[in-house]
């Protein structure tokens, strides 16, 4: 019998426990970490399955058209592969998500290049690149558009009625009256890229397809649920008849939201086809250039200032580049919405948002979600504002901080006690800001080196945006077993964040154990309930926090049936489940979420709580530019954030360090070169993230405020971290070249020209004699 | 040797054991640990040099696994992740990318700590900057490599405290 505890602990609950050591807080050793550093641990690519095929795509080559013909290649063993085509599909042919619009397999026509048409497996998976060329597809080429600014014009519709997937305005106070009054109107434009995700283990899939019991998929994933969702659909099964389980997963950072339910798709059309179970991994190049990146985006900022640098208000235009399915693009686009203010009050705003419809294979989730690309504009333009009217990029801040009391775009009135001029001043003295700034200033004067020093101040909220958590609905469970051990009931995965220490840590603490005593259980959804995706920094608050109120259920069940007593050991709570599970059969607690109190959020006016907590942050970056070479270089690194309560200080570090890595290949390094719609160096040896060489070690600092929404006090952590280092970095070359940049990435060839066009438009000057 | 099949017989030692496996000549060292002898800790990021993450030790350099054709192994000495461990007592490097949180995704995991162990054979007190240098072949999308400095770092001040 479940006992079901659906009430969150009370500030008066006592858990009264042993004297022991706490546990949360400390960096107790990572669930899964001696697997991972003796090579034991299993990736998808390391398990093989008796008698198992190995799958392939089929691709499109164009990026938009009408399929004419398929030819197979005469004199080709054909009859030793399994090929599926659309035909195949037993419900719908969609990729279950938001609006399924995006094909499992085309069937017809094609909407972006490396677009899926066609699926084969064989034994020997060498054969497969062969067979692939021996395919020829014949397509009636339509007009395809390739950029934000094309699909806005609407020459060509491409995706709906206007390749409009999603807007949203915000809108606080009134805009239209402010510029008259202002002393300046300060405007920009800036643009990011594309960037890849690039975690180290490639997508891969194994399903197996058995007509009794269904389809069964093992793989690298962040969302068991997500794909589960997406096989019922697809092959029109009940729940019970689809079975996801992921296998260690190395490395997602939103790169395996969604694409994974597209290839445990194409692995279980092949298994249901072929009676055998499938392999599907893709190769580096294929899963560069075939599935998601991050949303390239185009802001643009008016804003209203005083001559004290007030800032009136404002206007932000913020649009991404969605790709050619609605995917994740509106919740993208949401999120980043929200986070074009940046940390700031503004009485007046209006932010009107859009993701619009291209002919490149779907942007997706990436670390920030949106908010990064928004959050460079708004950082950028901080500092042309604090350019134009004179004051420091400092100052400009100081004056327009957010404090306790006041309201966001969304008029979410802040009640945490962020001091952000506080925080500001920690991060300026672990940098060292006004000293080195002022020897850049002097140094840079006589070298080819030149040093500069940049902020970025944000915040990132955490868990899904408004009324998100809510339809989640997310349930948790902790069983107590019969030999003492606690294990902890969760899809929520692990993918190098450390969510199974950190849950782990959670139980143990509530309930007083030894942390040894708590494990958890396979993210397999034949076991574990749907506590919701791993996204959106809401592991640790919102599932934490379930996982404290389910564990604190299991307490009081004991407590209740007169097992246990108010203070026990671990040998008493052993005999204490026994004594239970003989009783009552099994002993397990749920926790479902429920809505804070008092949260309102209009999905229509997007106005109200965005987000129950948000992670504040200032970041400082000092770089260097040479000019030989023209290459920027990031010299050292100050991530000064409050992020709640710290639960595992090497993890909290570990993600800080790694979001600031990305987030400075974002800004300097990760260029995506496009040719008519797809990506052409997919690869490693042409798309280039930092290495050890590149990077300084980054230094990290933690202000602990605590917070009432998430387990013990803390808050996301997971996307703060690359949301800052991109602007920081970027203001600090414009500071050590005197010159503005306002597109990323920034490689060399970016700086090289802008200060040769500079040092020209001088040269014309200097010619001309025009007086300067 | 070719076989008559047209497969090669290709002897080396891996981890200290003498091996003997058939393998097409196309294949890479890689494969003849991961297919072959079911080690699969050595893991394939790229498959063309870059990632560093199916990096084993051969004749006491390090390699990236996925670069050496079969044949160029045979009678080689090869060491791989799973050869580390002595008695289930953690390798140094092992026990500090552990502690240190050297290991996120622990995918690129088993490549670095390769290359680190050939770091510290060569330099038993590396600088921070030596380190850098010797794992920038290796690529950690995880990280952002600080940890993993550290734990290469305090695994050569643990080897010297001793
Ligand atoms: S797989 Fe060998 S270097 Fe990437
Ligand atoms: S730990 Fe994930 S790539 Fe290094």
């Amino acid at each position: 019998m479940s006992s079901g505890h659906l009430r969150p602990p009370l500030p008066g609950d006592r858990v009264s426990r042993r004297k022991t050591e706490p546990i949360v807080g400390m960096p107790v050793p990572r669930k899964e970490g001696r697997d991972k550093v003796t090579g034991r641990a299993q990736y998808i690519d390391d398990i093989t399955l008796p008698g198992m095929l190995y799958g392939a795509t089929v691709r499109s080559t164009v990026a938009r058209g009408k399929i004419k013909k398929v030819t197979f290649a005469p004199n080709f063993p054909w009859q030793e592969f399994v090929i599926v085509s659309a035909r195949d599909i037993p419900g719908a042919n969609c990729v279950a998500l938001i609006a399924d619009d995006q094909p499992c397999l085309a069937d017809g026509a094609v909407n972006h290049p490396e677009e899926p048409i066609l699926l084969l497996a064989h034994a020997n998976p060498h054969v497969l690149p062969k067979a692939i060329a021996a395919i020829a597809i014949e397509y009636q080429r339509l007009p395809a558009i390739f950029t934000m600014e094309e699909s806005e014009l609407g020459e060509e519709i491409i995706w709906g009625r206007d390749n409009t997937f999603k807007t949203y305005t915000i809108e606080k106070g009134d805009v239209d009256s402010l510029w008259a009054k202002a002393d300046f109107v300060v405007k920009g434009e800036y643009t990011t890229g594309a960037q890849e995700q690039l975690y180290i283990e490639n997508n891969g899939m194994i399903a197996s397809f058995d007509r009794q019991c269904g389809i069964t998929v093992w793989g690298s994933m962040q969302c068991p649920y997500y794909v589960h969702k997406a096989l019922m659909k697809l092959f029109h099964l009940a729940e019970d008849k689809v079975r996801v389980v992921q296998t260690e997963t190395g490395g997602a950072f939103g790169g395996k939201e969604e694409y994974p339910s597209m290839i445990a798709c194409h692995a279980a059309l092949l298994a249901m086809k072929s009676g055998k179970p499938v392999k599907i991994v893709y190769d580096r190049s294929e899963d560069m250039a075939a599935t998601t990146k991050r949303h390239p985006s185009r802001t643009r900022h008016r804003t209203a200032v005083t001559r004290e640098g007030k800032i009136l208000g404002g206007e932000i235009e913020f649009v991404v580049d969605g790709g050619a399915y609605t995917t994740l693009s509106p919740v993208v686009l949401s999120r980043g919405t929200i986070h074009a203010a940046g940390p700031y009050f503004w009485p007046n705003i209006r932010i009107r948002a859009r993701a619009v419809a291209t002919n490149t294979p779907p942007h997706g989730a990436f670390r920030g979600f949106g908010a990064p690309q928004s959050l460079f504009a708004m950082e950028r333009h901080m500092d042309r504002i604090a350019g134009t009217i004179g004051v420091s990029p400092v100052e400009i801040r100081r004056r327009n901080f957010l404090k306790p009391g006041q309201t966001t775009a969304t008029e979410q009135t802040i009640h945490e006690s962020i001091d952000l001029d506080k925080l500001l001043d920690r991060a300026l003295a672990l940098s060292k800001y006004d000293v080195r700034k002022r020897r850049f200033q002097q140094e840079n004067q006589n070298s080819t080196r030149k040093k500069g020093i940049g902020l970025a101040t944000f915040l990132h909220g955490a868990g899904f945006t408004g009324s998100g958590e809510r339809s989640l609905s997310s349930l948790v469970g902790v069983e107590g077993r019969i030999d003492g051990k606690v294990r902890v009931l969760v899809s929520s995965t692990e993918f190098g964040q450390g969510t199974k220490t950190v849950l782990c840590q959670i139980a143990a603490e509530v309930l007083g154990l030894p942390y040894d005593s708590v494990e958890i259980a396979e993210a397999d959804t034949e076991q574990v309930p749907n506590s919701g995706p791993t996204v959106a920094s809401r592991t640790v608050m919102i599932v934490g926090k379930l996982v404290q109120s389910a564990a604190l259920g299991i307490r009081q069940t004991l407590l209740a049936s007169n097992d246990l007593r108010d203070s026990y050991s671990p040998a008493e709570f052993k005999a204490a489940c026994a004594q239970y599970i003989a009783e009552h059969g099994d002993l397990k607690s749920f926790s479902r979420y429920e809505p804070p109190p008092n949260i309102f959020w209009d999905d229509e006016k997007y106005r109200g709580e965005a987000y129950a907590a948000y992670a504040w942050a200032i970041y400082i970056a000092e770089v260097t530019v040479d000019l030989t070479t023209y290459a920027a270089s990031v010299d050292d690194f100050v991530a000064l954030q409050e992020v709640g309560k710290v639960l595992h200080p090497v993890l909290a570090r570990g993600q800080i360090v790694g979001g600031v890595a990305q987030g400075i290949g974002f800004a300097l390094y990760e260029k995506v070169s496009w040719r008519d719609g797809r990506m052409q160096n997919a690869q490693m040896t042409n798309y280039i993230m930092p290495t050890s060489a590149d990077l300084p070690l980054i230094r990290v600092y933690f202000e602990e405020l605590g917070n009432q929404h998430g387990a013990f006090g803390a808050k996301g952590i997971g996307e703060l971290p690359i949301d800052g280092p991109a602007p920081a970095v970027v203001n600090a070359v414009a500071d050590a070249l005197g010159m503005q940049f306002d597109s990323i990435p920034l490689l060399a060839e970016g700086i090289f020209e802008a200060v040769t066009s500079r040092s020209k438009k001088e040269e014309d000057a200097r010619v001309l004699g025009v007086v300067r | 040797m070719r076989t008559p099949a047209g497969l090669c017989e290709i002897s080396l030692t891996v981890n200290g054991k003498k091996k003997t496996v058939r393998t097409h000549a196309m294949e890479r060292l890689l494969d003849v640990l991961r297919h072959h002898l079911g080690l699969t800790g050595a893991k394939e990021g790229c498959g063309e040099g870059e990632c560093g993450s199916c990096s084993v030790l051969m004749n006491g350099q390090v390699v990236t696994s996925c670069l050496v054709p079969a044949l160029q192994a045979q009678d080689a000495t090869i060491t791989t992740i799973e050869g580390l461990e002595a008695d289930s007592q953690l390798h140094p490097l092992q026990r500090t990318f552990l502690e240190c949180g050297g290991a996120q995704c622990g995918i690129c995991t088993p490549g670095l700590i390769m290359a680190a162990v050939h770091l510290l054979n060569s330099h038993s007190r590396p600088t921070l900057e030596e380190i850098k240098e010797a794992l920038a072949g290796n690529l950690c999308r995880c990280t952002g490599y600080t940890q993993i400095c550290e734990a290469v770092a305090q695994a050569a001040r643990d080897d010297h405290g001793k």
